[in-house]
């Protein structure tokens, strides 16, 4: 027993077990100076001869209280944050080893009631384990989904999927299950399994999340889908702004590989599956599958006219399931509790559970993993406390930068694929997006066609051409320009846009920029800026 | 992936050697991109018949990979490399100003690098850390929460190492 002399006292007395310290190495932790914590704590541990060690586990995903710093009870893991590195010699005078209260105690983690009212079923490990420690990750249920799948026939672990009525959560929506049927059925020497970790859209950091906090799930993931479907290679293709992620992912990889969970002969089995993670290079488009398996191939991301399928046509001209992470993270559960289970969450079409992402201008901003159905207004009003700017809601984007725009009186629409659809909105990769009554709507607009017009792969001409025209049309509007006009250009252009472009990206832009019109009508008939007009 | 850049001069022989690892990997064009702009900061232009050569494409080809993503860079760029994000979470909580106070410190417009060479001021769109908006990278590094006082700090650090 090495406790400190000032504290060791007030401590049972006997010999103990070494007190855990949980301090995020995730990367948003440490955007915000969890580092800077890890080392004030190493230090103290060190000069107070603590009986004590740091565990560097994920984010829970409560990031207006990151740093948070947990410490291992016989209660229960208490948390502390946000956590400055100043503020750690006084959370050890306090008390904290014995999880005692401080101004920034906040009690027991699980109790915390944002974290309370989730159902954490892709997300259950994440910030509760050391991301990387293979031990950790059996203990909390990793590889029971793997070692069920094994056993089953490739037919009944994707029936199983089907099942579960999980739907692709990149944004897309598509039944995953189905996807992995056509992969199975296609008959080829080679297949293979490619986890979509492009993720772009602004307001969304789940997957990265995931990849950093529990890794081995999406391994343990795409290894259940390279078994069902019989492809035994796996590529995770990872943005390259997410730099943290890919050393994670790497290391993971290796661990899994040494010891058995990847390579010839997955778990000990007959089935050989193994994993290459792979950095994008900085392309919104690569989000799309098709340019997605153009890169992976080295090529520039340019989408592919579908059909042919990726699904029997897609990496290398082979069959391919192409996958979200948060899609291929979730199948372990699914395969370790049964389909059942996991669609008894959810509502309509919507099975389970949707990990949604709050983001910008919001009090509370982090992860929300719920079941499917809760309402825009209650994700925003009863977990994000409002905005952080204190001022009133305005318009909220979900679904990224290809999102529509929603006004106060859209706030009661389920987060659910189909009443998104039905508002002309899209509930994408979950991602919710804050805005207060600072926010001007034509600037938005005009950034979703600006944003178009930088990341178009430049294949098809509306997504090409159009973006650029929707912005020089917007400015018209703004500067006041033959308003009515061009206001019906503007909407031609749209309605072009959504008809003719060849993947999400024309075709999606104009949600933003017609929902700004819809919603917010009066921020394109503002009194023109006095300025010098631009130059046609 | 922008780490800290310019780690070595640009050398033929470096360069071939780097093509000649990775040339046999399936996909290669990128992972190879990646090698040689980590080692030298950029991708120098006689780097593209090399690579041309090793995976058997023309010339034209490799550089329609490197002008198509962002990432790939054809000169140097200043001793750090400094990305603020310009997405809409990011513009929620304030970003486009907390651009143009930097742009004005810097005395540089995004895309350019400060005239003593220290450091090239990027747009990025989204780095993951929309809960804790405005969000930058320094050198590979992210940051959150990231007020004009808080830039002007990181500034001033990265400006103070080599």
């Amino acid at each position: 027993m090495r406790w400190s002399s000032a504290r060791g006292a007030d401590h049972d007395g006997k010999p103990g077990v070494t007190v855990k310290i949980y301090i995020p190495g995730d990367a948003a932790s440490l955007s915000v100076g969890a580092e800077e914590v890890e080392r004030a704590m190493a230090r103290e541990i060190a000069v107070r001869k603590l009986d004590a060690t740091i565990v560097r586990n994920g984010s829970r995903g409560l990031f207006w209280l990151e740093p948070l710093v947990e410490v291992e009870t016989p209660k229960g893991r208490v948390a502390y944050g946000p956590v400055e590195a100043e503020d750690v010699p006084g959370l050890l005078d306090a008390g904290m080893l014995d999880g005692k209260g401080h101004r920034l105690s906040l009690g027991l983690t699980e109790q915390i009631p944002f974290l309370k009212r989730q159902t954490r079923l892709t997300f259950a490990r994440c910030g509760v384990t050391d991301p990387l420690s293979l031990d950790d990750y059996r203990a909390h249920g990793g590889w029971r989904g793997l070692e069920r799948a094994l056993a089953l026939a490739p037919q009944a672990i994707v029936e199983e999927v089907v099942a579960s009525g999980l739907r692709g959560r990149g944004g897309a929506g598509f039944p995953t299950g189905i996807k992995w049927r056509t992969v199975l059925g296609a008959v080829s020497e080679q297949k293979y399994i490619v986890c979509n970790a492009d993720e772009g859209d602004s307001g969304t950091y789940a997957d990265r999340m995931l990849m950093e906090g529990d890794p081995f799930v999406l391994i343990e993931g795409m290894a259940i889908a390279g078994i069902a479907v019989g492809a035994t290679k796996g590529f995770i293709y990872v943005r390259s702004e997410y730099p943290h992620a890919f050393r994670t992912l790497g290391r993971a990889i290796r661990i899994a590989r040494l010891n058995g969970w990847l390579g010839a002969r997955v778990a000990g089995s007959g089935k050989a599956f193994d994993l290459e993670v792979r950095l994008g290079a900085g392309a919104y488009i690569c989000g799309e599958e098709t340019s997605l398996l153009e890169s992976l191939e080295g090529k520039r991301g340019q989408i592919r006219p579908k059909p042919p399928l990726p699904a029997l046509k897609g990496l290398f001209g082979q069959p391919t399931v192409v996958n979200n992470v948060l899609s291929l993270a979730t199948v372990p559960i699914i395969l370790d509790k049964g389909a059942t289970f996991y669609r008894d969450f959810g509502m309509g079409r919507s099975r389970g559970t949707l990990p949604i992402q709050l983001a910008g201008n919001i009090k509370q901003g982090g992860l929300v993993e719920v079941a499917f159905g809760l309402t825009l207004r209650q994700a925003i009003e009863e977990f994000g406390g409002g905005t952080a700017s204190g001022r009133p809601i305005r318009a909220v984007q979900v679904g990224g930068p290809l999102g529509a725009y929603f006004p106060q009186e859209l706030l009661d629409t389920p987060l659910d694929y189909e009443a998104f659809a039905a508002q002309r909105g899209l509930l994408g990769h979950g991602g919710v997006v804050v805005f207060d009554d600072t926010v001007d709507l034509a600037h938005q607009a005009r950034f979703a066609m600006e944003f178009c017009a930088i990341e178009s792969c430049g294949k098809c001409t509306p997504c090409r051409i159009g973006s650029t025209r929707g912005v020089e049309t917007i400015d018209r509007i703004v500067a006041g320009t033959e308003r009515a006009k061009n206001l019906a250009v503007l909407e031609d252009l749209c309605d072009l846009m959504l008809d003719a472009s060849l993947c999400a990206l024309g075709g999606l832009t104009p949600y933003p920029v017609l929902s700004a019109l819809k919603h917010f009508p009066e921020d394109f008939h503002k009194p023109a800026p006095r300025l010098a007009p631009a130059a046609e | 992936m922008t780490q800290r850049v310019a780690q070595r001069p640009w050398s033929e022989a470096d360069a071939a050697e780097i093509i000649a690892g990775h040339k046999d990997l399936p996909g290669a064009m990128l992972p190879m991109l990646h090698a040689l702009q980590e080692a030298f900061g950029y991708i120098d232009g006689a780097a593209i018949p090399l690579v041309a050569e090793a995976l058997n494409v023309s010339k034209a080809e490799v550089h329609g990979v490197i002008g198509f993503y962002h990432d790939f860079r054809t000169a140097l760029p200043g001793r750090h490399v400094l990305k603020l994000c310009r997405a809409e979470a990011c513009q929620s909580m304030g970003c486009d100003a907390l651009v143009a106070h930097v742009e004005r410190g810097l005395r540089v417009k995004l895309g350019e690098t400060t005239e003593d060479g220290a450091v090239t001021l990027e747009a990025v769109y989204c780095l993951g850390n929309c809960a804790l908006s405005p969000a930058a990278m320094l050198d590979g590094k992210l940051y959150g929460r990231v007020s004009p006082a808080k830039a002007d700090a990181l500034v001033e650090r990265a400006r103070s190492r080599p």
